[in-house]
């Protein structure tokens, strides 16, 4: 009785892989909507303190960054010591490049962006605030007034 | 009659998909950038000096700390827990105290004529402190401040301050100023 006889039993049947590209798909385009590319590369370590209050910022095309940490790299380390640095784009700057840089990235601003202008300010925790207070003078004397202090969200900052 | 076209080949689909997919992993960062906004205020003149020295003593909370990370309000050693209170009840003087600050008439709207705390922080640090502390200091005067804000929003809108619509949010914003006031490094040299 061929006519009924049982499917070849044993041998798992293929599972198959035609959703696999629907599914790849879904992925990607989750990681397309929640990417942003990295600014700048680091040069500095910077861990950012923790707080509670913070809030997030809005249009990142408006926003410059500052970063404030030690050299990053025992190479790095031997030529610009391992004392807090400053970094302005992808290289290390000193205060007084500060105004150039926010020159710079005015100029780069559309006209009616200008007023929005927001400086982020990523230093390390243990930067001391010397360094963040010299950064504030300068960014004053090139009016830009609008700063962020870069923060993680922490539950509590009591200990 | 057209030749049938024959059927592209789906099946290499996936590695382009996986191919962007790495691309997307090895680029992206997830943090999203977040912090305590704040305005500083604009450069130094001759004007603004004048009005500082109009400010009663009774008006101003000086939080001050040092280069070891210790913090003091009005030149009584504090812990950073009790900072918060302080700063509300600054703010509030919900028993008219002579010590804390008087308040000054203003028009804002959804209240009318009312007063408002004429109090300012005024905060300063070494610059021997950390910027954790710092931020530590800074984030608990803007706990304190959006807290009262909270308050007031419940007592007088029924709503969470987070929840009202801008205008509000605004009236609010008027009525408890997060008045903070920072040192000119000048001063801060002098200590």
């Amino acid at each position: 009785m061929s006519r009924f006889k049982k499917k070849k039993s044993g041998g798992v049947p293929a599972i198959s892989t035609s959703s696999l590209p629907d599914i790849i798909y879904m992925l990607l385009f989750f990681f397309m909507v929640s990417t942003t590319m990295k600014e700048s590369t680091l040069l500095v370590k910077v861990k950012a303190p923790g707080a509670t209050e913070v809030k997030k910022l809005e249009k990142k095309s408006l926003v410059s960054y500052i970063y404030v940490g030690v050299p990053l790299g025992a190479k790095n380390q031997a030529i610009f010591g391992t004392e807090p640095r400053i970094q302005l784009n992808d290289s290390y700057a000193k205060v007084e490049d500060i105004r150039d840089f926010i020159a710079a990235e005015r100029e780069s601003m559309d006209e009616s962006d200008r007023p929005f202008m927001t400086t982020s300010i990523k230093a390390d925790e243990t930067v001391k605030m010397g360094v963040v207070v010299d950064i504030k003078q300068a960014l004053r004397k090139a009016s830009a007034l609008k700063i962020n202090y870069s923060s993680r969200k922490v539950t509590s900052v009591l200990k | 009659m057209p030749r049938p076209v024959p059927e592209v080949n789906s099946s290499s689909q996936a590695d382009i998909a996986f191919m962007l997919l790495i691309f997307f992993l090895v680029t992206t960062t997830m943090d999203v950038d977040s912090g305590i906004s704040r305005v500083l205020p604009p450069p130094a003149d001759e004007s603004t000096k004048n009005e500082d020295q109009d400010i009663h003593q009774r008006n101003i909370l000086e939080v001050l700390v040092n280069r070891s990370d210790k913090l003091s309000v009005e030149g009584r050693r504090t812990d950073l827990s009790q900072l918060k209170d302080k700063v509300k009840e600054f703010f509030l003087n919900p028993n008219n105290d002579p010590d804390l600050p008087e308040r000054r008439e203003a028009e804002i709207p959804y209240y009318g004529l009312t007063t408002v705390s004429k109090g300012v922080i005024s905060l300063m640090n070494d610059r021997g402190t950390s910027y954790g502390m710092y931020i530590k200091v800074q984030n608990e005067i803007a706990r304190a401040v959006n807290e009262l804000r909270n308050e007031e929003a419940i007592s007088k809108f029924g709503k969470p301050y987070e929840s009202l619509d801008e205008d509000k949010q605004r009236a609010i914003k008027k009525y408890l100023p997060n008045a903070v006031s920072e040192a000119e490094p000048e001063e801060i040299k002098a200590e």
